[in-house]
């Protein structure tokens, strides 16, 4: 054989496409499957709201068609009663259950939320504010469990040493369950409008002492309707937050689904009557089993409507300043 | 006629800054009180040393929490413990660490630095907001159609294993751990990223090598605290069938598991007083892994934290490198002295020549 003479190239080329873009062959592929990989993982957030949506969807059909109650019926229907003969599905009760605790609920927590914020965005010292704000935060982290076994074991023996005198406190009762739910909200309606109210720019009030105005007055007329949209979107999603609530209702509201406006009375809300269903004997597949996922999709879509109008409130109401 | 009332005006801000002030302290008194009264429910079972005596007490909540920390469900209240649901509990944050945690950066890292803004990455964002606020029993349902039932498909139906239990959690926690993410991505600064690009490193590489690890305290932080969420759910939990009456805790993730919350509300709603005091002290174990998650969380997000984890995790990143290196040394240019530290994996050092022929020059001065 014989060996050719290396040449030399006249003009010098580029070097042989071996890799990919100067780099290994390794980095290429990194590179072209990073991208579809991380949007299949965006992808799943997507794929678990439509999966939420079949699921309650499917079997909410099912539940309809199986039971043979009406849409009306299920959705204005006064009585709750699977066991009866003939069962009734009528999910008022469960409403006004879950009402009781949100309207109740929100009576402790947004003027306790609101006036928190404002003392730490407004009054606080920079040291007292950094140690107040996670020690608020730490009562949204403690389980809701938690805030359940102490509606039994604080709350409503408190209660009843107070009213009892008076007037007749059963063991499960809903004004616990608002104040413990009260209780657990809070955190998120101070911490949410306080970063709204810290957000209010510096100038903004400066304008309002240099007219005279005290601090009091700055911050309830110049820097809260400043940052309204925000403070009010947190109220939504306290109250959202305290409709979805299920550990500490269950254990604090009972299960007894009643319209009463006694509020020391036992009753039951959506999230209550959904574990309720699936702790007890009822058949997969069976009318009452299947209302779990009816109820299911009412609340889902109340908590779902009430996020919504939040997000556009903070969208669209939004004081800019910048 | 001009009246500034500057009297009862001050005298009214007085007032309203003392209530402002009243609101943010009942909230800590009212965190008080609920400690307070737990710890005194968990010590409530004999012996009973007086309240003062403050030694004593501690010996006996370190002996009660030791004994029902390693003790499994029993009918009797003297032997009942959290063991199973302990282990269940730590077998859960496992598993959901494991699939949230890459799930939810991936999202986090898609939504922030490769989605083209636009209709789709709007609808993501939008769906990631409002799955934020979904009430966690409604993944519940979702899990017990999904998982725990498959859509009725028997034979990849996970019914009560701890898996069904674990893939809930994760799709409860998965918005939060995005959310963590993007807020720490858009942290870092853009000049980080450009200075890389400039220097010719790729779209992955700029994001592996720069702006995950300087995101990553900030990621950690989040995703901590979700999984801090994860630990102390029950209703979802209830729903994809974690059982009362577990004896022994799950040996793997296909086994049938309870969890330390389950535990607490099935010692809770017993009719005997002793097993309120049992929970009480579940309770205690609960806030006191909680509270040391957040504690580690809270570190991270101080200075020292940040450096410290960054620290940690550039030494992590200098293993995996030397590592890869070795498995499969570089073709292209001489492998750099195990010194990974200073030798930046320099990108485009081969390519110099060829950047510098006058093909290329003459590629560059075509008019586009």
């Amino acid at each position: 054989m014989t060996q050719f003479p290396q040449t030399t190239p006249v003009s010098p080329k580029l070097p042989p496409r071996r890799s990919w873009a100067g780099r290994s062959w390794f980095q290429g592929i990194q590179e072209v499957i990073v991208p579809p990989l991380i949007f299949l993982c965006a992808s799943v957030t997507v794929l678990t709201t439509l999966g939420i949506i079949a699921v309650l969807g499917v079997e909410t059909v099912r539940f309809f068609r199986e039971s043979g109650v009406g849409v009306v019926e299920f959705l204005a229907g006064a009585s709750l009663n699977p066991k009866a003969d003939p069962p009734r599905y009528g999910i008022l009760p469960l409403f006004w259950g879950t009402f009781v605790i949100a309207f109740g609920s929100s009576l402790i927590a947004l003027p306790i939320g609101l006036l928190s914020a404002i003392f730490l965005s407004e009054y606080a010292p920079r040291v007292l504010r950094s140690v107040l704000k996670p020690t608020l935060e730490l009562l949204a982290g403690i389980p809701t469990i938690v805030y359940g076994y102490l509606a039994l074991l604080l709350v409503t023996p408190v209660l009843k040493a107070i009213l009892e005198p008076v007037v007749r406190v059963e063991f499960y009762n809903a004004l616990s369950g608002c104040i413990v739910v009260g209780i657990m909200i809070i955190p998120m309606v101070s911490s949410l409008s306080e970063d709204v109210l810290s957000a209010v720019p510096r100038g903004l009030r400066e304008a309002a002492y240099g007219l005279g105005a005290t601090k009091f007055e700055v911050a309830t007329r110049v820097v809260l309707p400043a940052g309204l949209s925000g403070v009010i979107a947190s109220f939504i999603l306290a109250i959202s937050r305290a409709i979805g609530e299920t550990m500490a209702v269950l254990l604090a509201v009972g299960v007894k689904p009643q319209i009463v406006l006694n509020p020391l009375r036992s009753m039951e809300t959506m999230t209550a009557y959904i574990v309720n269903v699936m702790k007890g004997e009822a058949a997969v597949g069976s009318a009452e089993h299947l209302s779990l996922y009816a109820v299911g999709m009412a609340l889902f879509a109340i908590t779902l409507l009430m996020n919504i109008i939040s997000g556009i409130i903070l969208k669209h109401f939004r004081e800019e300043y910048d | 006629m001009y009246r500034p009332r500057r009297a009862r005006r001050r005298a009214f801000g007085a007032l309203f800054a003392g209530l402002c002030l009243a609101a943010t302290l009942s909230g800590v008194v009212v965190l008080v009180v609920l400690l307070g009264s737990v710890l005194a429910k968990a010590l409530a079972l004999e012996p009973n040393p007086p309240w003062y005596a403050i030694g004593d007490q501690a010996r006996e909540l370190s002996s009660f929490l030791s004994r029902i920390a390693t003790s499994t469900n029993s009918p009797n209240p003297d032997l009942a413990g959290f063991r199973a649901g302990i282990v269940g509990s730590l077998w859960l944050l496992l598993l959901v660490a494991m699939i949230a945690i890459p799930v939810g950066v991936g999202a986090g890292l898609y939504l922030e630095e490769y989605a083209p803004p636009g209709r789709l990455r709007r609808t993501i964002q939008t769906n990631i907001a409002n799955l934020a606020g979904v009430p966690s029993i409604v993944y519940g349902i979702l899990g017990l159609v999904a998982f725990s039932r498959a859509f009725g498909v028997e034979a990849i139906a996970l019914g009560k294993m701890l898996w069904a239990g674990a893939l809930t959690l994760s799709l409860l926690v998965l918005p939060i751990v995005v959310i963590a993410t993007q807020e720490a991505l858009r942290a870092v600064p853009s000049s980080l990223r450009q200075a890389a690009l400039a220097l010719g490193a790729t779209r992955w590489q700029v994001i592996r090598d720069h702006v995950l690890p300087s995101a990553l305290p900030g990621i950690l932080t989040g995703t901590i605290l979700a999984l801090s969420r994860a630990i102390g759910e029950t209703a979802p939990l209830l729903m994809v069938g974690a059982a009362n009456s577990i004896l022994y805790p799950p040996a793997g993730p296909s086994d049938y598991y309870t969890a330390l919350p389950v535990e607490i509300y099935n010692f809770a709603t017993l009719p005997r007083e002793e097993f309120r005091s049992v929970a009480a002290g579940g309770i205690l174990i609960l806030l006191a892994i909680l509270m040391s998650m957040n504690a580690v969380a809270i570190f991270l997000r101080t200075p020292t934290g940040r450096v410290l984890a960054g620290r940690g995790i550039a030494q992590l990143g200098r293993i995996g490198w030397t590592a890869g290196r070795a498995i499969r040394p570089s073709r292209h240019r001489p492998t750099p002295a195990l010194d990974p530290a200073g030798a930046d994996p320099g990108p485009g050092s081969p390519g110099l020549e060829s950047e510098a022929s006058p093909e290329n020059q003459r590629r560059g001065a075509e008019p586009r």
